[in-house]
């Protein structure tokens, strides 16, 4: 199997920018999602490890070797895409041997390689079905065991799942996730669903118009968001952001809201004017003590939790706080927010000023 | 605004039962939903009671009036659809104002225009009153759909998955408003959906559909904590309520074939219990969902965000607040 590394790499389509200038590393064996809204480039990213799209510049890394400019068929990837392409005049025996046989492998070597595909994979009594009346689970499978049957060095996934129903998606999540841990082979996923990148991505890297906006591993991007754009587009409900003027010194440990002091990790770096408190929804606390106070405009129920909306003086906030504390819609709540949970950013910017929280991972950069 | 009353309402298509003898009471000034997979017959009953289709047995009642009989305009119901249906080459204030201008109501023009803005006022959407149809957002396009069947004060809003067609953070935030405005008219209002989100942060009353039965009806509450089978606890709640044999942890009532546990009813490292090893551990951020095998049975439950658990570690399983199901996959205690 292999490690994957991009240099910045960049993709123009005549005037417009696909990928600016993307750098990361896949990791040998890791299940790697490249995640973010459409159009962010997420794609043509993969498109380009895959050899489908050649880069205007940068490198492209295969087990040491730099492959950018090389086509497709010597890369050795295979690519599974949101519509599984099966033959519909092949049974499902000869749609998981079609690439073998065509690459001329041997008779006697093909009956081995299709019969361990198809005990991972689990579909041994369908071989013989035509894939036409197949469920689309099924099809799902025999399209990753056209893939996996030719032992390539890794597998690019594009919204593999894109086109399944919620229910039926979730229990494909899993058992894809569980057919990685057996192989270990890298994949490189690419998904617009943070839950989905979130529950089976070891490493995340979260594109936003051509950018990379953060890589990390899903705790880190959802505890330490390098940038307003990965805080809102991960996490449900998403993070809160409370919007006041004010100034950060270095060394502070408080910032004031409306004259509300509130305990933040200790800022590494100092800022002044239109400033932006992140908070998640599981770390405010309902507390009649605290300053920070707003009005209850309602209270969603799910079961072991609920989501309280209040509006405050810096926007609606929400809370994920236990289903048995008893929330009425109207009252005036006070707000506590964990302080080492928050994360101040620069509005005009959008970035994250670095903290205590989360300068480890940001770096100094 | 008005309560619905359904007896024995039944509806067939062919050879296909497409609603079952279902008995509902939607009271007065509730948000009812009806929760069920694609053919459970949800959409159906919407339009059994919008008089889209006639019942080939049954009875339905609104406010107490019997209107099987009677058109869909002489039952004054409103409904919403999925796919919003606006007229292009009209502005939003003419888009709201139509249907009060209907040969049957004859609303006055001064009425119209009170009820306009005030129905504008409540979607949020007073600055766009004079925006084309075709300026909008699709947030705003659904809203105004909405709006449409708000402006009639009709006896009941009858609304077929409205947000489906909007993406995850428009209809969160809709989630939020449709609650607050059914709430602020005091309005009855039936709402279909396959969503188990909006079903329980929404509804007063929860109505789960099988195949044409009404299976189950009450609070989202009740619903979740209280299911009478186990089609009707795999509705609600995510991730899935755990279904074992019911031996696995003892102590299963007589008839029992199948242990339900929800994950936060999965507690680990406790007193006793069954020894486990995790299989995977999955970050979301705000929960961590974690694997655990139990005696060649895969459980999943719930621990601390930052819980360092990882593959291969033991644990201790000890379960609360079990559910029982018979071999049928009905309640036994």
């Amino acid at each position: 199997m292999a490690e994957i590394v991009i240099k910045n790499l960049r993709k123009d389509f005549g005037d417009f920018t696909a990928v600016q200038s993307s750098s990361f590393t896949i990791a040998d064996g890791e299940f790697f999602m490249l995640l973010g809204p459409s159009g962010c480039g997420k794609t043509t990213t993969l498109r380009m490890i895959a050899g489908l799209e050649l880069p205007t510049s940068g490198e492209i890394y295969i087990d040491g070797e730099e492959v950018g400019q090389k086509p497709a068929s010597q890369r050795d990837i295979a690519f599974v895409f949101q519509m599984f392409a099966l033959y519909p005049h092949m049974n499902v025996r000869r749609n998981i041997t079609y690439p073998l046989v065509s690459q001329g492998m041997p008779r006697a070597q093909i009956k081995d390689k299709l019969a361990e595909v198809a005990r991972i994979l689990g579909i041994e009594n369908i071989l013989d079905r035509p894939v036409g009346g197949l469920s689309g689970g099924d099809r799902q499978r025999v399209a990753l065991g056209r893939a996996i049957v030719r032992d390539p060095k890794a597998f690019m996934m594009d919204e593999p799942l894109g086109a399944l129903d919620a229910e039926f998606r979730e229990r494909m999540a899993e058992e894809l996730r569980a057919l990685h841990d057996r192989m270990g082979a890298t994949t490189v996923y690419v998904t617009h669903d943070q839950l989905e990148a979130m529950q089976m991505g070891d490493k995340i890297v979260v594109m936003n118009h051509g950018v990379v906006e953060q890589f990390g591993t899903p705790q880190e991007i959802y505890d330490k968001p390098a940038t307003m754009f990965v805080a809102d587009f991960i996490g449900s409900p998403p993070m809160n952001f409370l919007r006041f003027d004010g100034t950060v010194t270095e060394g502070a440990s408080k910032v004031a809201l409306n004259g509300a002091e509130i305990a933040v990790p200790v800022q590494h770096e100092a800022a002044a004017g239109k400033l932006v408190l992140g908070v998640r929804p599981e770390h405010v606390i309902l507390s009649d003590a605290a300053g920070l106070r707003g009005e209850v405009l309602a209270a969603e129920y799910l079961g072991t939790t609920q989501i309280v909306t209040i509006e405050t003086a810096h926007g609606e906030v929400k809370a994920r706080t236990g289903a048995a504390q008893a929330v009425r819609p109207g009252e005036t709540v006070g707000l506590d927010l964990m302080p080492r949970t928050l994360t101040v950013f620069d509005d005009q910017t959008g970035r994250a000023l670095r903290s205590d929280l989360n300068a480890e991972v940001l770096g100094h950069g | 605004m008005a309560e619905v009353i359904l007896r024995d309402v039944t509806k067939i298509f062919g050879h296909t039962v497409g609603v079952d003898g279902i008995d509902l009471d939607v009271p007065d000034g509730a948000f009812v939903v009806l929760l069920g997979p694609t053919g459970a017959g949800k959409t159906t009953t919407l339009r059994l009671i919008a008089g889209l289709e006639r019942p080939d047995r049954g009875e339905i009642m609104i406010g107490g009036r019997p209107v099987v009989g009677e058109t869909p305009a002489q039952r004054d119901v409103a409904m919403v659809f999925q796919q919003y249906s606006l007229y292009p080459h009209m502005t939003v204030r003419e888009n709201l104002a139509f249907p009060l201008k209907s040969p049957i109501l004859k609303t006055p023009a001064d009425e119209v225009e009170r009820k306009v803005n005030a129905v504008a006022e409540v979607l949020r959407i007073p600055h766009k009153l004079d925006n084309k149809a075709t300026q909008l957002s699709g947030g705003e396009m659904q809203r105004v759909s909405i709006g449409r069947a708000l402006v009639r004060d009709p006896a009941i809003y009858l609304m077929d998955e409205p947000l489906s067609s909007l993406d995850a953070k428009l209809r969160a935030d809709l989630r939020v408003e449709l609650k607050r405005i059914q709430s602020d008219l005091g309005a009855t209002l039936l709402y279909v959906t396959h969503d188990q989100i909006e079903a329980m942060t929404m509804a007063t009353h929860v109505g789960v559909l099988d195949e044409g039965r009404l299976v189950q009806f009450g609070s989202p509450r009740e619903i979740y904590e209280n299911p009478v089978s186990e089609y009707v606890a795999t509705r609600l709640g995510l991730p899935r309520i755990n279904l074992v044999p019911a031996g696995l942890f003892g102590g299963a009532p007589a008839g029992a074939a199948r242990i339900g546990l929800r994950p936060e009813h999965i507690v680990m490292n406790g007193e006793g219990g069954k020894a486990g090893t995790v299989i995977r551990v999955e970050h979301l951020g705000d929960q961590t969902r974690v694997h655990v095998e139990v005696e060649g049975q895969v459980l999943t439950t719930l621990a601390d965000a930052h819980s360092t658990l990882g593959h291969g570690d033991s644990v201790h399983v000890t379960p609360r607040d079990a559910l029982f199901f018979d071999a049928a996959g009905n309640r036994v205690h």
